[in-house]
């Protein structure tokens, strides 16, 4: 005779494995001291990849929102920080209130936005992001249509300046992946998986769509605001026709197809395999990104949960937990009992 | 005098876009999904046109006969191996794959053709610079004329194909319920992938006309798509007529831009249709 199943957050692995993920998280802020400032420059880009990856996944993955036009944010977190910059504000302190306008952004666009569904709301993103671009390179202050520099960071020996911008940076990813994972595991993560995979059931059942939607979107602009923002801090240069570029959104859209759609830890390690792929085959141009989106339709239709339901269905444990999982109790005249995972984040 | 101009003009230009749209409202109307490759696959017509029209030394618009077969069933087969995969995918998988899709087309285009800025309109003689003077300042270009002609006469032929022919009714019934379509003996992937053949082969020949009025390269489909998707939505949703009088405010708000200053053309049909969003009408015309 056995007793009840357990449903649990997480198991002692679990445990660790967040614990070990968390400290190797905070250890990063070291490499700094220890490795080269091309890597330094290097690990900014990796970081604000991630960013992107888990802002986009956070809208597409949960939310159902597919945008083609987060670069709309992306530019204006770059232009933001520029536009204070010209005013005397410290570039760092720049940096982290073009965050804040993205939000301000987001607000005002989102009911607008989010009035449209599924396509619709992908090209109404587009055309917004373009109307932003068009807007950006009508102003000479910022440069037109050819570009403007960040200035004032010049001040900082080159290596600190990339140490601190690499400090920022992993600062806000950290801080922004955490608030995905609070976000996700409290009740409204629940109602945010719910509304994903089937609005109206959900619905149905109570939860309201509308104001879960607009705090993901709200959250995306953050993210990819910060994103554009600490772009520009890193190369020190940005053009309207490349930070409102839509490769960004074809970026995005591999890396969360490639490292899973709709879980936590997938966009996450697709941001890693697009840095390493982008490192080794951005020379062979448009036959690379002939391969990215061959693979992206291939992973949308024949593996539609990414590289991570690869790995993460074979783990005992989670990295991070988000979903829950059911413990099988113990049998009478079995020593302890084996853990099963039954639950899909 | 230049603002009546201006408005006339716009009123051609939208006859291209509503030609491009239709393809897309077609497959957004029977298939419930945005064709994010809509512009590429018109701009992979223009590129296969313009082939045809240098090695054979022929008219754009002879050249445009044989690719349009090929455009056809092209669409054809674009459902048949990715789009039907990817409509039992959820709502979001064909926005994803069409989506790459672009990407590939786009790419695919730059590799094979450079991404030289072309132009049909010299192999396309007279038609392409004629014109009618009405007065010193108000002219009616030949091709224009044509355009918005055909954009009627393809728009009309939708129309006609949807309310009276057995194969409409079809489209109409799977539309609203697959599978209570199925059930009378209305095979769903079948429909969609001669809509998708359909919606291929008119933005080819929006593509076409595109080359023919103005340039185009490798990276033209995705400003294509997007006018495409505004005519739609100004126009209203579903609505076939809808679709012409998108285009033509879209084409008119651009036109009236420019005269204003030629930066403000493509600037202002997005404000148009960000208000036509953002109005009670908008709100109306989503759903």
């Amino acid at each position: 005779m056995t007793g009840p199943w357990q449903v649990v957050r997480s198991g002692r692995a679990t445990r660790l494995a967040t614990s070990g993920l968390s400290a190797f998280g905070l250890l990063l802020f070291a490499v700094p001291f220890l490795f080269r400032t091309d890597v330094v420059q290097q690990l900014t880009t990796l970081c604000t990849l991630v960013i992107l990856a888990s802002m986009w996944n956070v809208l597409a993955g949960y939310g159902g929102l597919v945008s083609v036009g987060q670069q709309a944010f992306l530019g204006f977190g770059a232009y933001a920080t520029v536009f204070l910059a010209q005013r005397d504000v410290h570039p760092y302190v720049a940096v982290v209130l073009a965050a804040g306008l993205s939000a301000v952004l987001a607000v005002a666009l989102a009911p607008l936005l989010l009035r449209l569904r599924g396509g619709q709301f992908a090209v109404g993103t587009w055309v917004v992001a373009e109307a932003l671009a068009l807007l950006v390179a009508l102003d000479e202050d910022l440069g037109g249509g050819t570009g403007v520099s960040l200035r004032g960071l010049n001040a900082y020996a080159p290596d600190w300046r990339r140490a601190y911008t690499y400090w920022l940076t992993l600062a806000f990813t950290l801080a922004l992946l955490v608030a995905v994972f609070v976000l996700l595991r409290r009740r409204t993560g629940v109602a945010i998986q719910a509304v994903r995979d089937d609005e109206d059931a959900a619905a149905a059942l109570g939860v309201r769509a509308g104001p879960l939607k607009f705090a993901l979107f709200v959250l995306a602009g953050v993210g990819c605001g910060a994103a554009g923002a600490l772009t520009l801090a890193n190369t020190l240069f940005i053009q309207p026709q490349s930070i409102f570029g839509v490769q960004w959104s074809a970026y995005l859209l591999f890396m969360v197809l490639v490292g899973g759609i709709g879980s936590f830890e997938g966009p996450i390690l697709g941001a890693v395999v697009f840095f390493l792929l982008q490192d080794w085959f951005a020379q062979f141009g448009a036959w690379y990104l002939i391969g990215l989106g061959l693979v992206a339709i291939g992973f949308a239709l024949f593996r539609p949960r990414g590289l991570w339901s690869l790995a993460g269905d074979r783990l005992p444990f989670r990295l991070l937990p988000v979903g829950y999982a059911l413990r099988e109790p113990p049998a009478t005249g079995r020593l302890g009992g084996s853990r099963r995972s039954a639950s899909r984040q | 005098m230049t603002w009546v101009n201006a408005i006339l003009q716009g009123i051609f230009l939208g006859g291209l876009y509503a030609l491009f749209a239709c393809g897309l409202s077609l497959i957004f109307g029977v298939m419930r999904i945005i064709n994010l490759a809509h512009g590429d696959l018109a701009v992979l017509g223009a590129f296969l046109v313009w082939s045809v029209t240098v090695t054979a030394g022929a008219d754009p618009f002879v050249a445009l006969l044989p690719v349009l077969p090929v455009m056809l069933v092209l669409g054809y087969l674009l459902h048949r191996t990715v789009l039907a995969r990817s409509l039992r995918g959820g709502p979001l998988t064909p926005l994803l794959t069409t989506f790459g899709l672009a990407i590939v087309i786009q790419n695919g285009l730059l590799q094979a053709y450079s991404p030289d800025v072309r132009s049909l309109g010299g192999a396309a003689g007279g038609l392409a610079t004629g014109s009618w003077r009405l007065t010193d300042q108000l002219s009616v270009s030949y091709l224009g004329l044509l355009v918005l002609v055909v954009a009627v006469l393809v728009l009309g032929g939708l129309h006609l194909l949807l309310r009276r022919t057995r194969f409409g009714r079809e489209m109409r019934a799977t539309a609203q319920d697959p599978d209570t379509a199925a059930l009378v003996g209305i095979p769903a992937q079948s429909v969609y992938a001669k809509a998708t053949a359909i919606a291929v082969a008119t933005a080819t020949l929006a593509g076409v006309f595109l080359a023919v009025r103005s340039t185009f390269d490798a990276s033209s489909g995705p400003t294509q798509l997007i006018f495409a998707f505004e005519a739609v939505v100004i126009g209203g949703l579903g609505s076939i007529w809808g679709t012409l009088t998108g285009g033509i405010v879209l084409g008119v708000a651009q036109t009236l831009g420019a005269t204003v200053d030629p930066q403000y053309s493509i600037l202002a049909g997005h404000l148009v249709f960000l208000a036509v969003l953002a109005s009670p009408r908008g709100r109306a015309v989503i759903r």
